[in-house]
């Protein structure tokens, strides 16, 4: 205990040793939050969610910080929704007015800043209409800046309705052939178009024809930014994915890592216990298993069977465990084996198993720490290696899932640098913060490294 | 041996050495003979279990029952002269020709002999027809396929090892010289850079050198349509192999020469090398008799193990640099569900893995003065 004190005190020295150990600790907290704000069935439901889930994300926009990096902005998503009195982003005035006994008159304006230098990707609105028998009918108009009214259509909603105005062939039309977007957002017969800025108004006129019956909407712009991460071709927050994809590596590399060192160390050492056969028989797999195709076998284990996380974590430690490793501590165990303590040990009677686990193995308990250290970023990039091969598990979001999504969609050919550095870049400080992490131990434990 | 040597007389020591050489070669043939043997006794075994984990409960067995049976009944189903026919006898003669099939392929005989035959065939490389992918010219059977892919992985991967190995070794020796250099600390400070694999460093050098300057391309062996004449070809090959071999080089070079050049560090103290220095010996030559000797084998070993590393993720790093290899063959087959082209590969790694295990070895008995082909132990002679 005392000795370990001493270890980690020493640890400190190293600088490269504290920013590893900062980082680890720093995605262990991340893990903590995820697994706390996220719980793994919410993670699962956002990650397997299509439109009914996502429905107000642009697809493929970068993260909103990209803005602090350009001179003009790029338009942000947002949701104004009637029913909300808060709206962040806009505001939104619902008046109800009665007209006759049964029939209301429903406005609803929606306004919201554009001080952008470009074109969202679409405009949509959702409605909700209550009603029994006679659906409410609205016309919907927008409101320029400049004091323009276009009027984009008139409709009854049902209880559950869309219109999108990027696809209204008639409003495409009204604006003199301008795909919708580029002609709402410009200013009026400029070629090429100029964005024109300042408060819009999308307004909905309505009336209901029932006692009780009404109406609400949404209003969702989908920008050409999104949340902290950006989205993918499903419009899924990348957020989900990133989170949950910091507890899923941490605990796939460490556990690999640990259950491989663990079994290939007490192998070793009852392999040099025993000797004849067994240390032969020891030797002889690991070299059959030294031309066992790692990566392929795996492959084939998750095309055949299942390419469930654990299933692939518990077949790597399998194949892993009789590998060059298993060479290195025999060789130290054979030294340990004939010192005086452990002949002592034996003279009291203890039994193998007892020689084994708590004289032979707790003396390379030391060594073993860098190693296994330094091991884990392999296994967390194993981990995403599978990933990218398609291999990922099928329902947790993982780093290299969204590698994956990136590659499979020509990220890289589109420009869609986000999609690919987001996942890339943890990957990179997680392994990095193993590294140095391992690097400096190996120095502590290490004496012969001392010094040079 | 030695003590004889040393007990003869002086004029019989001409013909001892010719002896000697007759029986060195003798002495290395029977010990490549035994590797050989045993290696292949390892790849038996390796690719039975291989074969064991990829048919596991008859799984490639079933699929392919199935596959059969469909066929027959699509043919019933084409055939006029047996669409006619009543459902029981329809039914009767897919029934028949299912049972031939099956007998025809082993796949009646119990679930070991099955798996022995299939061995027998994976180890002679019979390897059966794929289910989806062709080769280039066309051609269904598996070990075309495989054959057709096989120098294109081993033109990149053998030449970016190859020019790795002495890059690293030079420059370890120039650090070890200048130790303490502000060189020496930048390759100590990016030895963690190893932690990720080259497919990772890829994507990077991708996204840098191809997207964003767009000067060197994204993937692929070389330019579309193939340039005819050999020179130009040969430099697009090598156009195309600048980002694969950086990104190799990436995520071994800093380790690889850290840890040589901390080898290099520690037995250049020794006494011997001292007493080298002591003698006036030009560092050159410390360096190659007294440095180098010594620490070579760990060095190969290490470049052996981390050569291993490189094949086996062959897979990926092909994948993400479109490079029409065996491992990217591998990647498209797992999308298609080939199981032959799948199992194949499998089959094929298993034999490069033995065949640079085999080869290792024999260079490291050729290196270390130590270690003795063939023989009894490793006393000096």
């Amino acid at each position: 205990m005392n000795q370990l004190r001493k270890s980690f005190r020493e640890l400190l020295r190293y600088p490269s040793a504290i920013a590893g150990l900062i980082i680890v600790l720093a995605l262990v907290a991340i893990s903590i939050y995820a697994l706390i704000a996220i719980p793994y069935n919410e993670a699962i439901r956002l990650w397997r969610g299509g439109e009914d889930v996502w429905y107000m994300n642009p697809k493929n926009v970068p993260p909103e910080w990209i803005n602090w990096f350009r001179r003009n902005d790029l338009p942000a998503s947002f949701l104004l929704d009637s029913r909300s009195e808060e709206n962040e982003d806009g505001t939104v005035v619902k008046e109800t007015a009665a007209v006759s006994e049964d029939m209301n008159q429903v406005t609803i304006t929606f306004s919201f800043d554009y001080p952008y230098e470009s074109y969202p990707q679409e405009l949509i609105l959702y409605m909700n209409g209550s009603y029994t028998e006679k659906k409410p009918y609205v016309a919907i108009s927008i409101i320029t800046p400049d004091g323009r009214e276009l009027r984009a259509t008139e409709m009854s909603i049902d209880e559950a309705d869309t219109y999108r105005f990027s696809q209204d062939q008639r409003l495409q039309r009204r604006l003199r052939g301008a795909a919708p977007m580029i002609g709402i957002f410009s200013v009026p017969d400029t070629d090429p178009p100029v964005p024109l800025q300042g408060t819009y108004q999308v307004v909905l006129t309505g009336f209901t024809f029932e006692e009780g019956s009404d109406f609400d909407a949404r209003l969702v712009m989908h920008g050409q930014v999104a949340g902290w991460a950006g989205t993918d071709h499903r419009r899924r927050d990348l957020s989900v994915a990133l989170l949950w994809g910091t507890p899923l590596a941490l605990a796939f590399g460490l556990l690999a890592a640990l259950g491989t060192t663990v079994t290939t160390m007490i192998i070793a050492a009852i392999g040099v216990w025993f000797g004849s056969w067994v240390d032969e028989l020891i030797q002889r797999v690991t070299e059959v298993n030294l031309v066992l195709p790692f990566l392929p076998i795996l492959i084939m284990i998750g095309t055949f069977y299942s390419k469930s996380i654990w299933l692939m974590l518990g077949a790597t430690i399998a194949l892993s465990i009789f590998g060059g490793a298993i060479k290195s501590y025999r060789a130290i165990f054979l030294q340990i084996k004939e010192s005086p303590y452990i002949e002592a040990a034996r003279a009291y009677g203890a039994g193998n198993m007892r020689i084994i686990i708590f004289y032979l193995v707790p003396r390379i308990v030391p060594l073993l720490i860098p190693t296994l250290v330094t091991l884990i970023p392999s296994y967390v990039f194993l981990e995403a290696s599978l990933a990218v091969l398609g291999l990922g598990d099928p329902v947790l979001p993982t780093w290299g899932k969204i590698i994956n999504d990136a590659n499979a969609n020509g990220a890289l050919y589109m420009g869609q640098y986000y999609w690919v550095l987001e996942p890339a870049v943890l990957l990179m400080i997680t392994g990095l913060a193993f590294a140095l992490l391992g690097f400096a131990m190996d120095r502590i434990f290490n004496p012969r490294l001392r010094g040079v | 041996m030695s003590e004889e040597n040393q007990s003869q007389p002086a004029f019989q020591e001409r013909a001892l050495a010719r002896k000697k050489v007759t029986s060195t070669l003798s002495r290395v043939a029977k010990y490549s003979a035994v590797r050989l043997v045993t290696l292949f006794l390892t790849i038996v075994v390796a690719i039975f279990l291989t074969i064991v984990i990829a048919n596991m409960g008859g799984y490639v067995d079933e699929i392919r029952r199935g596959e059969i049976r469909e066929t027959y009944n699509q043919q019933a189903a084409m055939n006029p002269a047996i669409r006619n026919l009543s459902v029981e006898e329809r039914r009767r003669w897919v029934e028949e020709r299912v049972r031939l099939e099956e007998h025809r392929l082993g796949l009646d005989k119990p679930f070991m002999v099955r798996t022995v035959s299939y061995m027998t065939n994976a180890l002679t490389l019979n390897l059966g027809r794929s289910m989806h992918l062709t080769s280039d010219s066309g051609s269904r059977t598996v070990r075309l396929i495989l054959l057709e892919r096989l120098p294109s992985t081993l033109v990149l991967f053998g030449t970016a090892n190859i020019l790795l190995f002495f890059f690293d070794l030079y420059v370890a020796l120039y650090l070890s010289r200048r130790y303490g250099s502000f060189l020496d600390k930048l390759f100590i400070t990016l030895a963690p850079l190893n932690s990720a694999p080259g497919w990772f460093y890829g994507i990077f050098l991708i996204l840098i050198f191809a997207a964003v300057f767009k000067i060197l391309p994204f993937g692929g062996m070389v330019d579309t349509p193939p340039p005819s004449s050999p020179v130009l070809y040969a430099l697009s090959l090598m156009k195309h192999m600048i980002l694969p071999m950086l990104a190799l080089a990436l995520s071994s070079v800093f380790l690889a020469v850290y840890s040589q050049r901390t080898f290099f560090l520690i037995y250049s103290s020794e006494d011997y090398v001292e007493m080298a220095k002591a003698k006036g010996l030009s560092s050159r030559d410390i360096e190659r008799r007294y440095i180098l000797r010594p620490t070579l084998p760990t060095i190969i070993t290490n470049f052996a193990l981390g050569l291993i590393g490189v094949w086996t993720g062959a897979p990926i790093f092909e994948t993400i640099f479109q490079w029409p290899g065996l491992g990217r063959q591998l990647f498209q087959a797992i999308g298609l569900y080939d199981i032959p082209i799948i199992l194949g590969e499998t089959v094929i790694f298993s034999y490069l893995l033995a065949i640079t295990v085999f080869l290792l070895d024999f260079i490291y008995a050729l290196v270390d003065p130590r270690v003795k082909v063939g023989g009894q132990g490793g006393a000096p002679s």
